[in-house]
């Protein structure tokens, strides 16, 4: 693996199989009374969130709680970042205190990339602007490993405003590499231009798309594109890409439905789907902190230029 | 001051190699008595080159460029004119600035300085500027341009277009439809797609300019195109010339040299507008260069602030540094092409980089043939060497070069004004 | 991306692969045989079920990987002296290591508790070779992690000396005296198609065998 994960575009078929198998290790500590372990007993990890997500920074917070690392939460909010104290100054600032590796979250496209030109330490992208978050990809493909135990030829809808989501980029390239195979869903208005070069197929129509899906991942309808025009009213945005339990009732038998959260219950997808048993929701949860563990250890747990020769 | 000078077998735009005599600021036929004499086997000489786009940022952002560094960086990359665009702060909307950026030029005497008058009142598109005023202040206004703005309004567009004929003026649109780029970061494709980055469409640029030739025939007036970047406004620019309007366009030598593939960095150094587009595009640009749909290479010389480029993408200033490194980029991208040989290159840089943006500028002593009588501005380039672009040692203040790092060919060796060198091996003289 | 450094190699020790058997067989010399292996099995099977007075409390945890080969070994013959299965496992130490810094990011390996955990019982952790004694001292923590056992003791197929921290092993099958620029290669059937302990000279071009650990 590379020293930052900056897009899952970074890890090869190996290296994501890499991190899946050692999140399946990491989340038996999640089964123990003393859910710790000493591995990363003196490293520091911050949190450099640009951008609130109280989900996403717990999610890491506690993966590197249950490695004995030292945790920092430095939010863009009540720090000098809100000051407008530069993304490079807040980053030799980081590397002065010595992090090991920064966890960032932003509200800009490529943020990470430039933080890690700056940095020594680990550079992980927790969501930067509209385009990746690739720690969620590996949490997905984690649990659709989980549910339907393998990825390679799965066929993955992913449903909503592409344009503007990291998860769907991530997901793409991660999805791809590991051999499954994606069709992105979407209004032509939430699709970007270019999507044709994308490792996927494309469709409009949600109706055709689910009866061959094993998964449906429903994506964030964000508020701010309810009224920036992309479609003409929420109401008929949920009516064509909502999940509903009549489109529930389309996907194969064992068919699972995924949404990476906060979800807007009643607009892409309703209340009993969301709660129903085939959806993975409340597991991706969980599973997202055994896969930042993962993901943790291997980008923090040695250098990584060592060899792994074995002695006892 | 401007002395005598004998350039003793220079390949005058490539051609055989022959002396060229300098006295009171002009060529002369024969060597003046005493002159001083330049070993100039194997460069090539041009006349100076003329820049219809350079930000000098002076009033108002003294700490990005001024005058003297501007233009200083101008010399340095063999021109002898620019032409210094209006968004300044206090924008040149009246005769009082542009006379006072005029007279910065004149000062410096680095290289002309002619300033760029703003169309519309503070940029704002709302309102004409007191155009006619800035024609006869003493800094002789000619291109007028709301650049880092569209003239969107069409009404405004057309009134424009008729005013300035009344002093023989050109509005150089800059081309991009507002709506249509709200929050635009980089060219609209698969890297973008790819980058999560605001898509910036071509159509943005290729509507604005599809009107505007409409606009100019329709009033009989002379619009002028900045910075053109993609290939369907090459298409339309050839189709308006076509029908015999009158339409120029300039493109920048990073448009001619870099796609959005350089984007995957983010990093801000290559955020400029119009964005870098494909290799599509760049193709396209480069045979409207040798074919002449394009009149002239514009540096569209952007300098700025370390704080303001070494930030996130999107929240980083667009533009970049060109001055110094114009020739040599645009030498490379044509060459590229490989279709031109010695002998049809240098006539070809001569034309778009000196003669026709002079023209289109109405500067009348600048873009001469290099022949008696003609006010002596020019460079002197080293054909055969390459340098490796390394931005700290530059005159301008702005380090945003993306071409940093790089090894181009074609050195300047020395640019004359009016006789005077105000470059000499590679130093500001 | 900034490939800082280049990727481990990662196909060398893939969960559940064989560990690389480092060094050049050619020049390695035996110290045990095939026949010599079954004998250290079967007296250290012996010598547990003795100790511990029959194998009612015993639970056998191997460290991956040939450890856990020795302990389905011992499993068996414990199983043919005194007609019970003893609850076996494994438990992966890689976590819980001092030298992940020196050594770098491994694979981890399963860790796999029986049913009834490790409460209350004699936990026999195996291992092939004792050396600095850090990875017993990592297996001992993890232990602690996963319950508290009456006892802990240490079965270990061949002990080379050179131990770092204060600990023994309970049961060993060759005691074999060596230097630091020697490696200790066991094989076993099951990982690399035969049974034997072969001493051989440091590998060229890399670290003594066991100075990664050493420090």
């Amino acid at each position: 693996m590379n020293r930052h994960l900056l897009s899952a575009a970074d890890l090869s078929r190996d290296d994501a199989l890499l991190v899946l198998d050692t999140a399946e290790e990491m989340a038996q500590v999640a089964d123990r009374p003393i859910k710790k372990l000493p591995t990363l007993r003196g490293r520091t990890v911050v949190n450099l969130f640009f951008e609130d997500s109280t989900r996403t920074r717990t999610s890491f917070e506690l993966a590197a709680k249950r490695l004995s690392a030292d945790v920092i939460n430095f939010s863009a909010k009540g720090s000098s970042v809100s000051k407008g104290e530069s993304l490079k100054d807040t980053a030799l600032t980081l590397e002065a205190m010595g992090a090991d590796a920064v966890v960032v979250r932003h509200w800009a496209s490529g943020a990470p990339h430039r933080l890690a030109h700056w940095i020594r330490g680990s550079v992980l992208n927790a969501g930067d602007g509209t385009h990746e978050h690739p720690t969620q990809a590996l949490l997905d493909a984690f649990t659709m490993r989980q549910r339907l135990g393998r990825l390679e030829g799965l066929n993955v809808g992913i449903v909503g405003d592409v344009l503007h989501s990291r998860v769907a980029r991530s997901n793409v390239l991660l999805l791809h590499t590991l051999g499954a195979d994606v069709t992105v869903v979407a209004p032509p208005t939430l699709l970007p231009v270019g999507v044709d070069a994308w490792p996927c197929a494309v469709s409009f129509d949600l109706d055709g798309v689910l009866p061959k899906c094993d998964v449906v991942m429903m994506l964030r309808v964000q508020r701010e594109r309810m009224h920036g025009g992309f479609f003409p009213t929420t109401r008929e945005y949920s009516r064509r890409y909502g999940l509903d339990a009549r489109r529930l009732a389309m996907l194969p038998d064992d068919a699972i439905v995924m949404h990476p959260g906060p979800m807007n219950r009643g607009v892409e997808i309703a209340a009993e789907v969301a709660d129903g048993v085939r959806s993975t929701i409340v597991e991706q949860v969980a599973n997202g902190v055994s896969v930042r563990m993962a993901v943790l250890y291997l980008l923090l747990g040695g250098d990584l230029s060592a060899g792994s020769e074995d002695v006892a | 001051m401007s002395g005598s000078w004998a350039i003793r077998g220079v390949r005058p735009l490539g051609g055989e190699p022959a002396d060229l005599f300098i006295d009171n600021g002009e060529l002369v036929d024969e060597e003046p008595a005493g002159a001083e004499v330049i070993d100039a086997a194997g460069l090539i000489a041009l006349p100076g080159l003329v820049d219809l786009h350079t930000h000098l940022r002076e009033p108002g952002r003294e700490d990005a460029e001024t005058v003297e560094t501007g233009t200083a960086a101008a010399a340095l990359g063999g021109f002898t004119a620019v032409h210094a665009m209006a968004n300044t702060d206090p924008v040149a909307d009246v005769a009082g600035v542009v006379e006072q950026v005029w007279r910065l030029g004149q000062d410096a005497g680095h290289c002309d300085v002619h300033p760029v008058g703003a169309v519309t009142v503070g940029l704002r598109g709302e309102h004409l500027a007191e155009l006619g005023a800035m024609a006869d202040s003493a800094a002789r206004v000619r291109i007028f341009s709301d650049d880092g703005h569209c003239v969107h309004d069409p009404l405004l567009m057309r009134r424009a277009l008729e005013y300035v004929r009344a002093f023989d003026g050109v509005i150089a649109q800059h081309a991009q439809d507002p709506r249509l780029t709200d929050g635009a970061q980089m060219n609209e494709g698969e890297q973008s797609a790819r980058l999560g980055l605001a898509g910036w469409p071509a159509v943005a640029e290729e509507a604005v300019i599809a009107r505007d030739c409409l606009l100019a025939a329709h009033v009989g007036g002379r619009v002028h195109f900045c910075h053109v970047s993609t290939a369907g406004s090459v298409e339309l620019i050839r189709w308006a010339k076509g029908k015999g309007w009158n339409v120029t366009a300039e493109v920048t030598p990073h448009h001619l040299f870099l796609t959005d593939d350089v984007v995957s960095t983010y990093d801000p150094v290559f955020k400029v507008n119009p964005p870098l587009r494909t290799a599509e595009d760049v193709a396209a640009l480069r045979a409207a260069v040798l074919d002449g749909t394009i009149d002239a290479i514009a540096t569209d010389h952007a300098p700025h602030a370390l704080e303001d480029k070494e930030t996130e993408w999107a929240a980083a200033a667009f533009g970049m540094t060109g001055l110094e490194t114009a020739l040599p980029v645009v030498v490379a991208a044509l060459l590229e092409t490989g279709a031109l040989d010695d002998a049809q290159l240098w006539p070809l840089v001569a034309d778009r980089m000196s003669s026709r943006p002079a023209a289109i500028g109405r500067l009348s002593g600048h873009g001469q043939p290099l022949l008696p009588g003609a006010p002596a501005n020019l460079v002197l380039v080293d054909p055969a060497a390459t340098w490796t672009v390394d931005p700290a040692r530059g005159a301008s203040r702005g380090r945003n070069t993306p071409f940093a790092g790089r090894t181009l060919p074609a050195r300047i060796v020395a640019t004359f004004l009016r006789g005077r060198p105000t470059a000499l091996d590679g130093k500001v003289a | 991306m900034t490939p800082a450094h280049a990727s481990p190699r990662l196909g060398d020790t893939s969960p559940g692969s064989p560990r690389p058997v480092s060094g050049d067989p050619t020049t390695a010399r035996p110290v045990l045989d095939t026949a010599d292996v079954g004998r250290a099995v079967t007296r250290i099977a012996h010598e547990i079920v003795e100790r511990n007075h029959g194998a009612d409390q015993i639970v056998l945890l191997g460290i991956p990987t040939r450890g856990v080969t020795l302990a389905r070994r011992l499993v068996t013959r414990i199983a043919a002296v005194e007609g019970t299965t003893v609850p076996s496992g494994s438990v992966d130490v890689t976590l819980y290591r001092d030298d992940l810094r020196l050594r770098g990011v491994r694979p981890l390996e399963e860790t796999d508790l029986p049913p009834d955990g490790i409460d209350g019982r004699v936990v026999v952790l195996v291992d092939d070779v004792l050396f600095s004694g850090r990875t017993v001292r990592a297996a001992l923590d993890a232990l602690s992690e996963f319950g508290r056992p009456r006892a802990v003791q240490l079965a270990v197929l061949v002990d080379r000396g050179h131990r770092e921290l204060p600990i023994r092993a309970d049961y060993v099958g060759k005691n074999i005296p060596t230097s630091l620029r020697e490696t200790v290669h066991v094989l076993l059937t099951e990982t690399d198609g035969r049974d034997g302990v072969l001493l051989g000279p440091a590998d060229v071009g890399r670290a003594p065998a066991g100075t990664e650990e050493a420090r």
